[in-house]
C-alpha cells in the first residue's frame, strides 16, 4: 500500500515537471521525420508528439524520462524486422500509438515495447498489431499497463511471444488491456504485489494468463475465454483471484484454471463456465474456493490427491458432466455448502440444506480415468446402474469427499 | 410393327405404375385406421401422459432448459427402446387375429403390414412428441438457444421408436408363440440398453493397454442405443466429450462424414429389421 | 368353379395335406368336415392366400390364384373368432373394410337384418361376443361376392340370427353364390351343405353328398354316419 502511494505521489510529480518541459514534434513530412533523432536531441522530461502517418524504424532506443504521445495512433511499423522501442530509463510514457509487424526472431525476445530495470513507467491507450511479444518488462517496478489492445495472429506457440510479458518485476498495475492471438495473454515470472483487473484475454495458443512463481498478486474482474488451455497459475503463494471470468476453453488438455503448487491464495466469485475442466488443482495447500459458479463443465473440478486442506464452500455447481474427480482414495479437503444440480436428496426440516450428504465423485469418472475409451457410455443404463451399484456401498470411491451440507438452492 | 410394341409395353408399365399407386393408397388406409385405432387407446394415452408428465416435472425442477434437456435424454434413452419394442410386440399378437381378415381382403400382404407398422411407430413417436413439445413451448422453447439440442433430442427419440417397432415386428413375426416373443423382446431390449455396455466396457478394461478409440467407435455405431445417444451427447455434454478422451469421438461423430455414418447406420437399424420382415410375409403362412 | 388339384402342405415335419384334389361347383355350398387338426383350416386359408401350399394348384374360374391378391375381391370371408381392433366403431371398421375393398356393400341392409343399428355407434371393446360375431358376419356378407367362405359361422351367435344367418345363406345359394363352410353342427352341414368333403391326416377320405354319406352307412343321421365312417377307419 505504501509503495502504491509513493508510486502516485512519484507521478504526480513527474507531470508537474512536464509542464516546464519543452515539446518535439514528429511527422513523417516534417523537419523531424525521425522518432529516433528526436529522442536524441531532447531533454529529460521532454514531450514527443508524433503526428498521425507511417513510420519505419527499429531498436529505438529511450535513455531519459520522456513523454511520448501519439496523436490520432500514428503508425510506427518494425517492417518484420527488430522490436520498436527500448526503454532503459526511468519514468517514461508511451501513449497512443499503433506499434505494428515486428519480425520474428529465434535469438531474443523482440517486443513492440520493451522495458529492462525502470521504474515508474507508463503504457497506455496503444495497439499493438503483430508484435511477437507486446509489452515487455524485465527487473523493472511501479508501473502501469492500461487499456492496450495486443493482438497477434500466431497458429503455433513458435511463432510468437506473449502479448504482455513482466519478468521479475513488482508493484505493477495492469488493467483494462484487450489482449489476443499470443502465446500466452499475460505472463509473469517473478512477479509480485501486482494487481490484473479488468483484462480480456482470448484466444492464446496457450494459456490467456500464466503465472510463475509470483506471489502476492491480486486479479479480478478479468474475461478469459477460448484459450488453448486456459488459465494457469503455478508455485506461486497468496493469490487472491476474483470475480474473473474463464469460460469455453475447449481443447484436449484444456482447464478454465490450472493450479499448480499454489498455497493460502483465495478464489471467489469467478464465474466458470463451458471448459473441459473448470478448475484443475495439483499439489495446492489452504485454498479458499469460495462463491464461485461452476457451470456446464466437462468436469467442474478434478482435484489430485496431492492436494490438503482446501475449502471448497458456498460455490454453484451447476450443470456438469462430472463434478469432482480425483485420483486420490481419501480426502483431505473440505466441502462444505455447496450446491450441486446432481444432489438427489432431500430436505426434511426446510432449513435449506440437504438432509443427506452428497458425494461429487462417481465410480464412472474413476472408469474414465482408467479407460479413456470408456466416455462412449457417457449417460447410458449401465453406468447409471454402476454408480446407484456404488453409491449404495462404496467401493473405491472416497467416502470422506462428501458435502455433509449441501444447498438446497442455487447460492446466491 | 415396333409402335405396336411399344404400345404393349407402355400398357404394362402403366400398368405396374397402377399398381404401385394402388399399393400406397392402400397401405396409407391401412395405416389411417390403425392410426386412429391406437390413437384412442388407453395405453398410448398413458405413454403421452407419462412423457407430459415426466417433462413438465424436470423441467419445473430443473428450472434451466439446458438441464432438463439432459435428464430428459437420459429417459428417453432408456424408456422409448423397452415401451415401443415391447408394445410393438404387444400390438402385433392382439390385431393378429385381425391381421387375417384383412388379410383376405383384396389387398397385398405387404401394404397391410407396412400400413400397421406406420401407423403404431408414428402414433407413439406422435404421442413423444406431443408429450415433449407441449411443456417445453410452455416453458419457452421456441425462443430459447437449446431449440436445436431439443430437436436432436426429438429425432432421436422418433428414430429410436422406428427402430425398436420394427424388431418388434421382426420378433414377432418369427415367434407364433407370444410368451416366447415377449420374451426375445424384453431380452433384445436388455441386450442393446445393458448387457451391450457392460460387455463394452468389460472389453476396453481388459485391453486398456492397447489403442481402443477406433474400436470404440466402431462398437459404438454398431448399436443403435449407444449410437442415438452419443449423437445427442456430442450436441449436450461437448465439453467432456472434448476432453482429451473425447476428442477422438469428437473429430469422429463431429465431422459431417461422421454424422453421416451415424445417420446411415440409425437407418439401416430401422431397415433391416423392417425388409427382413417383410421378406419373411412374403413366404409366412398365416 | 373353384378347382383344388393336388394341394400338399406342411409345417415343419408336420405334413397337414398330402395332395389333396377337388372340385366346388358354382351356386353349391361345400362343407369341409374333419377332426380337429386334420387339414381344414390350413384348406381354406390356401384359397385365401393366407397360406401359401408347398404344391399343387387352386383355381377359381379357371385362374390359378395363388399368389394373386386381386381375385379376394370375389371372396367374403368370415374368420373364426375373431378379435377386432378395440377402440373404433362398428361402423368405422364397417367403412374401413369397404374403403379398402373399394366397393360399397349394403351395410345398411345387413344391419337392419341382424338388428344391430344401436350398436354402429359403440366401440368394438364395449361389445357383447354374439353382437361382435354379427359384425363379423356382416363383414363377410356386405360385398355380394360370389364366392363365401365360413369358418365356424355360428358360434357365439343367438339362435335368432343363428337362424336368420342360415336363412341368408340359403338365399344367397340360390341366387347363384358358392359356399364354403366349415363346422362342427352338423345339422348346419344338413341344412346348407350339397357336398361334403371329409379330410383326415391331410387326405380326403370322403367326398360326395351328405345324403350320399347318410345312404353309405344307412344311418338316418350325418352324426351316426359320421361317427360309423370314423371307427371303420380306425
Amino acid at each position: 500500500m505504501v509503495k502504491n502511494i509513493l508510486f502516485f505521489i512519484s507521478i504526480f510529480i513527474f507531470s508537474i515537471t512536464a509542464q516546464y518541459a519543452s515539446t518535439i514534434f514528429v511527422s513523417p513530412n516534417g523537419k523531424n521525420n525521425s522518432i529516433a533523432k528526436a529522442i536524441q536531441m531532447a531533454q529529460s522530461r521532454d514531450k514527443i508528439v508524433i503526428k498521425p502517418g507511417k513510420y519505419f524504424e527499429n531498436a529505438i532506443v529511450i535513455d531519459k524520462p520522456l513523454d511520448i504521445e501519439g496523436e490520432l495512433y500514428p503508425i510506427l511499423d518494425g517492417n518484420n524486422k527488430e522490436g520498436v522501442f527500448i526503454v532503459k530509463s526511468d519514468s517514461v510514457t508511451i501513449k497512443g500509438l499503433q506499434i505494428q509487424n515486428i519480425g520474428m526472431s529465434q535469438i531474443d525476445d523482440r517486443a513492440g515495447i520493451k522495458f529492462f530495470s525502470v521504474k515508474n513507467c507508463l503504457v497506455e491507450n496503444n495497439k499493438l498489431i503483430n508484435t511477437c511479444f507486446g509489452i515487455y518488462f524485465a527487473r523493472s517496478s511501479d508501473c502501469v499497463i492500461r487499456n492496450n489492445f495486443v493482438q497477434g495472429f500466431a497458429t503455433r506457440e513458435t511463432e510468437t511471444g506473449n502479448a504482455i510479458h513482466l519478468f521479475k518485476c513488482t508493484n505493477f498495475l495492469i488493467e483494462n488491456n484487450t489482449v489476443s492471438g499470443h502465446r500466452d495473454g499475460i505472463y509473469f515470472e517473478f512477479v509480485e504485489n501486482t494487481k490484473v483487473c479488468g483484462n480480456t484475454s482470448f484466444k492464446q495458443i496457450r494459456y490467456g494468463m500464466h503465472f510463475m512463481f509470483s506471489h502476492e498478486n491480486e486479479y479480478s474482474k478479468n474475461k478469459f475465454f477460448n484459450n488453448g488451455a486456459g488459465v494457469a497459475v503455478m508455485y506461486s503463494h497468496h493469490i487472491y483471484m476474483h470475480e474473473n471470468e474463464f469460460t469455453d476453453n475447449w481443447s484436449p488438455v484444456s482447464n478454465g484454471l490450472l493450479l499448480k503448487d499454489i498455497k493460502d491464495s483465495k478464489i471467489e466469485n469467478n464465474f466458470i463456465d463451458r471448459n473441459t475442466i473448470g478448475l484443475f488443482a495439483e499439489g495446492c495447500l489452504r485454498l479458499e474456493v469460495k462463491h464461485n459458479r461452476f457451470s456446464k463443465n466437462g468436469w467442474a473440478l478434478k482435484v489430485l490427491g496431492d492436494c490438503y486442506d482446501n475449502n471448497f464452500t458456498d460455490n454453484n455447481f451447476i450443470s456438469n458432466t462430472f463434478e469432482v474427480v480425483t485420483n486420490a482414495t481419501v480426502s483431505n479437503n473440505i466441502f462444505e455448502h455447496n450446491y450441486w444440480t446432481e444432489y438427489s436428496g432431500y430436505d426434511l426440516n426446510n432449513d435449506g440444506i440437504g438432509d443427506v450428504p452428497h458425494s461429487p465423485v462417481k465410480l464412472y469418472t474413476y472408469l474414465i480415468e482408467r479407460v479413456p475409451e470408456s466416455i462412449v457410455l457417457l449417460r447410458s443404463l449401465f453406468i447409471d446402474l454402476l454408480n446407484l451399484a456404488e453409491k449404495v456401498a462404496p467401493v473405491i470411491t472416497p467416502e470422506s469427499l462428501e458435502d455433509h451440507k449441501p444447498a438446497m438452492k442455487a447460492i446466491k | 410393327m415396333s409402335l405396336f410394341v411399344r404400345g404393349i409395353k407402355g400398357e404394362e408399365i402403366n400398368k405396374t405404375i397402377l399398381n404401385y399407386s394402388f399399393n400406397i393408397k392402400c397401405m396409407l388406409k391401412i395405416f389411417k385406421y390403425s392410426f386412429y385405432d391406437l390413437l384412442r387407446s388407453r395405453w398410448l394415452l398413458m405413454y403421452f401422459l407419462f412423457f407430459l408428465a415426466t417433462t413438465f416435472a424436470l423441467l419445473y425442477l430443473s428450472s434451466d432448459i439446458s438441464k432438463g434437456i439432459v435428464s430428459l435424454m437420459n429417459i428417453i434413452i432408456a424408456i422409448i427402446p423397452v415401451i415401443s419394442i415391447i408394445f410393438g410386440v404387444m400390438y402385433y399378437y392382439n390385431s393378429r387375429e385381425f391381421i387375417d381378415l384383412l388379410l383376405s381382403q383384396p389387398i397385398k400382404r405387404k401394404s397391410v403390414f407396412l400400413g400397421q407398422f406406420l401407423g403404431l411407430s408414428l402414433s407413439l413417436a406422435l404421442s413423444f412428441v406431443l408429450g415433449m413439445i407441449i411443456p417445453f413451448a410452455v416453458y419457452g422453447i421456441f425462443t430459447s438457444s437449446e431449440i436445436w439440442n431439443f430437436s436432436s433430442l426429438l429425432f432421436i427419440g422418433v428414430i429410436l421408436t422406428l427402430i425398436f417397432v420394427s424388431l418388434a415386428y421382426l420378433i414377432s413375426i418369427l415367434n407364433d408363440d407370444k410368451i416366447k416373443g415377449f420374451g426375445i423382446a424384453i431380452l433384445v431390449w436388455i441386450l442393446f440398453s445393458v448387457i451391450y455396455d457392460g460387455a463394452l466396457l468389460l472389453f476396453f478394461v481388459s485391453f486398456s493397454d492397447y489403442p481402443l478409440q477406433k474400436f470404440a467407435i466402431v462398437l459404438t455405431v454398431l448399436n443403435p442405443v449407444d449410437l442415438a445417444r452419443v449423437m445427442v451427447l456430442l450436441k449436450l455434454d461437448v465439453s467432456a466429450l472434448m476432453g482429451y478422451t473425447g476428442a477422438v469421438f469428437n473429430q469422429f461423430f463431429g465431422t459431417t462424414w461422421g454424422m453421416f455414418i451415424s445417420s446411415f447406420s440409425l437407418l439401416l437399424w430401422i431397415f433391416i429389421p423392417l425388409f427382413s420382415f417383410l421378406r419373411i410375409i412374403k413366404k409366412k403362412d398365416f | 368353379m373353384i378347382k383344388f388339384t393336388d394341394i400338399h402342405k406342411s409345417f415343419g415335419k408336420l405334413q397337414v395335406l398330402k395332395g389333396v384334389s377337388f372340385d366346388i361347383q358354382k351356386g353349391q355350398c361345400m362343407a369341409i368336415l374333419g377332426p380337429n387338426g386334420s387339414g381344414k383350416s390350413t384348406l381354406i386359408k390356401s384359397i385365401l392366400g393366407l397360406v401359401i401350399p408347398d404344391k399343387g394348384e387352386i383355381f377359381i374360374d379357371e385362374n390359378n390364384i395363388i399368389g394373386q391378391s386381386d381375385y379376394r375381391n370375389e371372396i367374403g370371408y368370415l374368420p373364426q373368432i375373431t378379435k377386432l381392433p378395440e377402440n373404433i366403431s362398428v361402423i368405422e371398421l364397417l367403412k374401413m373394410i369397404q374403403d379398402i375393398r373399394k366397393t360399397t356393400g349394403n351395410i345398411d341392409e345387413l344391419v337392419t337384418y341382424f338388428g344391430i343399428a344401436n350398436y354402429l355407434n359403440k366401440t368394438l371393446k364395449t361389445l357383447s361376443g354374439g353382437t361382435r360375431q354379427k359384425v363379423n358376419v356382416i363383414l363377410s356378407l356386405m360385398f355380394n361376392a360370389s364366392l363365401y367362405i365360413f369358418d365356424e359361422p355360428t358360434v357365439g351367435l343367438d339362435p335368432i340370427s343363428c337362424v336368420k344367418f342360415k336363412q341368408r345363406v340359403l338365399q344367397e345359394k340360390q341366387n347363384g353364390k358358392t359356399v364354403i363352410l366349415t363346422t362342427h353342427i352338423l345339422s348346419e352341414v344338413e341344412e346348407l351343405a350339397d357336398q361334403i368333403v371329409f379330410i383326415m391326416d391331410g387326405q380326403i377320405y370322403y367326398h360326395g353328398s351328405p345324403d350320399q354319406l347318410k345312404n353309405n352307412y344307412q344311418e338316418n343321421t350325418l352324426e351316426k354316419a359320421i361317427a360309423k365312417m370314423l371307427e371303420t377307419y380306425k
